[in-house]
């Protein structure tokens, strides 16, 4: 077990003082990202990247991927006391957290909610420790055509797995990619599509596009929506906690099954919000008080919570090893690893292993802090909420547009991310899917640098993604994907004729 | 939304209006991503494909999807609202004083700035006192202050009053 070896030199490397500061401070700020409108994983890590510019890689990814533990871990606060999902994720967690909240069982609700999570995350970053480095060699011998093609079945998964119509999905996507291919193209260095502009030389940022879409997109929302919180009080003690300790285990079963879940929608890019979603349809339809779900059950609680954490974590294998990242935060990560100077992908393994080891030993660590930190800081985060809207919402535009201009230190990007967050509002209120959009912006040049290779190899024939069986396997496993809503139709009506009467 | 009219339209935009909108929309912008394809080539270059190959197909697949989701929106019957006016006016509230907000920025720095939409934001729309307002919204540019310029050395934007304060 080579890798049990280099987690613990990636122990090593975390376990400094200044390393466990970071990871404090940056579930607090996670957190307290994830519990306010308008500011989730991706935009908020997005904003403070700027910040880590001037420290080491190690200890920026520690503080940034911390902060996205800490915003999985604080949608659960809002849905439960104040039956509005601070996260997307987290919807499905108010459906029996708020009830239980309602019931008074606010601690058990709560206690149930972070320890799910905490499980959940733990077994993707197992899954990580021993999935990633395997996939890392593999991939290390992929060429062009391979590469486009695990492109390709992450984009056409979104089609398949989104639950928004496949061709707005589409459309989004396509969007995205347009919008990375302007400004210099990567492979000749000519300019295209900038028409004239010299603000657009350099190309769409997708920090921009994710503070604008995510932020200003969200505040816009909230505010149509007229928010009011009204929450129930946050009352958590030890006892409460051991209580709820010595019952969960009961619930292994529902569990394990949400952490298989979590992962598998994790590691393809479908995300944390489906896989809460499905882990909660299956945990009610197995259990025994299915029909009793949605009147405050805590099996309803564990099996989201478990789901979305594991989908997040998990989201982080296919950013490490092979480049592409599982969902909109590990997109801004993946940036992030560029901007510092770490190329992502199966090499980072080989060339960088302080880097990925470090990273994979703090999420053991963060998770395990953020665990701590939540259960003793509730009624703190709880408060934040009850600050009103008219004062939260302009401090977060302000914040956004701080984010947004040092990005590049251009007051040119700041009048993007308002456009951003328009388009965003309307596209949202249009039901198009943000996450595709944003991860082709992130991936567009690489997946066509990529294309064009495998092209230039084959000559321009397309038969060159068909030339080897794992190409021609993951390609077909992309086209299944991307035609599946069609498929299981299609399956549907053939196995039960009698239903189209 | 109580006791819906009968002319729903006196209510808010509907939502097959703004679904159509924004399939054109997009179809504008899958037509500039094929424009701006074909200037710079999409055939078949000295490197291999041109810089307008890959983009070109993008642009392609966007009219496409974008067409059909116009026309999906235009035949199937939705008589669902995409929100009422008022809520379309709440919305304004935000977009508005921040549209403003970002053409100040290079005038004025983004310290005078965000302090003018804080105070505003809280006076217009919160009726807070003026001592709240005034402490949220200066306090929090000290904190920006410090917190970028100082801990991590990050230059924000400054106008005239930082000029005449010499900071």
């Amino acid at each position: 077990m080579e890798s049990i070896g280099d987690l613990l030199n990636g122990f090593a490397v975390v376990l400094s003082w200044q390393n466990l500061l970071y990871m404090v401070i940056g579930i607090v700020l996670g957190v307290i990202i994830g519990v306010l409108p308008g500011l989730g994983g991706a935009n908020g890590v997005a904003i403070l990247l700027p910040l880590t510019f001037s420290m080491s890689p190690t200890s920026a990814i520690i503080l940034l991927s911390c902060i996205y533990w800490g915003a999985l871990f604080g949608g659960a606060i809002t849905s439960i006391l104040f039956n509005i999902p601070g996260e997307p994720w987290s919807v499905a967690t108010t459906f029996d957290g708020h009830p239980m909240a309602q019931k008074g069982q606010a601690g058990e609700a709560l206690t149930a909610a972070f320890t799910s999570s905490f499980v959940g995350a733990l077994f993707a970053v197992i899954v990580i420790t021993l999935a990633a480095p395997l996939v890392a060699s593999f991939a290390l011998q992929f060429g062009p055509a391979e590469k486009f093609s695990v492109f390709f079945l992450a984009f056409c998964s979104f089609v398949g797995m989104g639950k928004e119509p496949p061709t707005k999905t589409i459309a989004a996507m396509m969007l995205g990619f347009a919008l990375a291919a302007v400004g210099t193209d990567t492979v000749t260095g000519q300019l295209r599509l900038t028409f004239g502009s010299t603000e657009l030389l350099g190309g769409f940022d997708f920090l921009i596009a994710v503070i604008g879409l995510f932020g200003i997109g969200e505040i816009l929302l909230t505010m149509e929506e007229g928010l009011s919180f009204k929450g129930k009080a946050a009352g958590i003690n030890p006892a409460v906690v051991l209580q709820t300790w010595k019952e969960l285990p009961r619930y292994w079963m529902t569990s394990l099954r949400s952490c298989l879940i979590g992962c598998w929608m994790g590691i393809t890019p479908a995300g944390a919000t489906p896989a809460s979603f499905m882990s909660y349809g299956i945990a009610k339809r197995a259990s025994k008080n299915g029909d009793k779900f949605g009147t405050g059950e805590i099996e309803g609680v564990i099996a989201p919570e478990t789901a979305a954490h594991a989908a997040g974590t998990s989201a982080l294998l296919p950013m490490l090893s092979l480049g592409v990242p599982g969902s909109p935060t590990a997109a801004v990560l993946l940036g992030g690893l560029l901007i510092w100077g770490l190329q992502p992908g199966p090499l980072l393994f080989v060339e960088q292993k302080e880097f990925v080891w470090g990273l994979i030993a703090s999420m053991y660590l963060g998770n395990i802090v953020g665990l701590v930190v939540v259960l003793t800081m509730v009624p703190f985060f709880a408060a934040i909420l009850r600050v009103p809207f008219a004062i939260i919402a302009p401090v977060i535009l302000v914040i956004c547009a701080i984010g947004a201009y040092t990005v590049h230190n251009n007051s040119f990007d700041v009048v993007m991310m308002l456009v951003f967050g328009v388009a965003g509002y309307f596209l949202k209120k249009c039901n198009y899917p943000m996450a595709p959009l944003v991860l082709a912006i992130v991936l567009g040049d690489k997946a066509e640098e990529a294309f064009r290779q495998s092209l230039l190899i084959s000559q321009g024939s397309l038969g060159v993604f068909w030339s080897s069986g794992l190409v021609a396997t993951i390609m077909s496993l992309g086209l299944i994907a991307l035609f599946w809503p069609f498929l299981s139709n299609l399956y549907g009506r053939i196995l039960t004729p009698a239903f189209r009467k | 939304m109580s006791n819906p009219p009968d002319d729903p339209d006196s209510v808010g935009p509907r939502q097959r209006h703004v679904e159509l909108g924004v399939a054109a929309f997009m179809v504008v912008l899958g037509a500039i991503t094929i424009f701006g394809s074909l200037k710079v080539g999409i055939g078949w270059g000295a490197e291999g494909p041109k810089s307008g190959f890959f983009p070109f197909w993008i642009g392609l697949l966007i009219v496409g999807t974008s067409v059909f989701n116009f026309v999906w929106a235009y035949i199937t019957p939705n008589r669902k609202l995409f929100a009422e006016w008022g809520q379309i006016n709440q919305v304004l509230k935000i977009v508005w004083p921040m549209a403003i907000y970002v053409a100040a920025v290079p005038w004025l720095g983004i310290y005078v700035s965000s302090a003018l939409l804080i105070i505003g934001f809280m006076r217009w729309l919160g009726h807070y006192g003026w001592p709240l307002t005034l402490g949220v919204g200066l306090g929090l540019q000290v904190i920006i202050y410090v917190t970028f310029e100082k801990w991590f050395l990050l230059s924000l934007p400054k106008g005239p009053l930082e000029d005449l304060l010499g900071l």
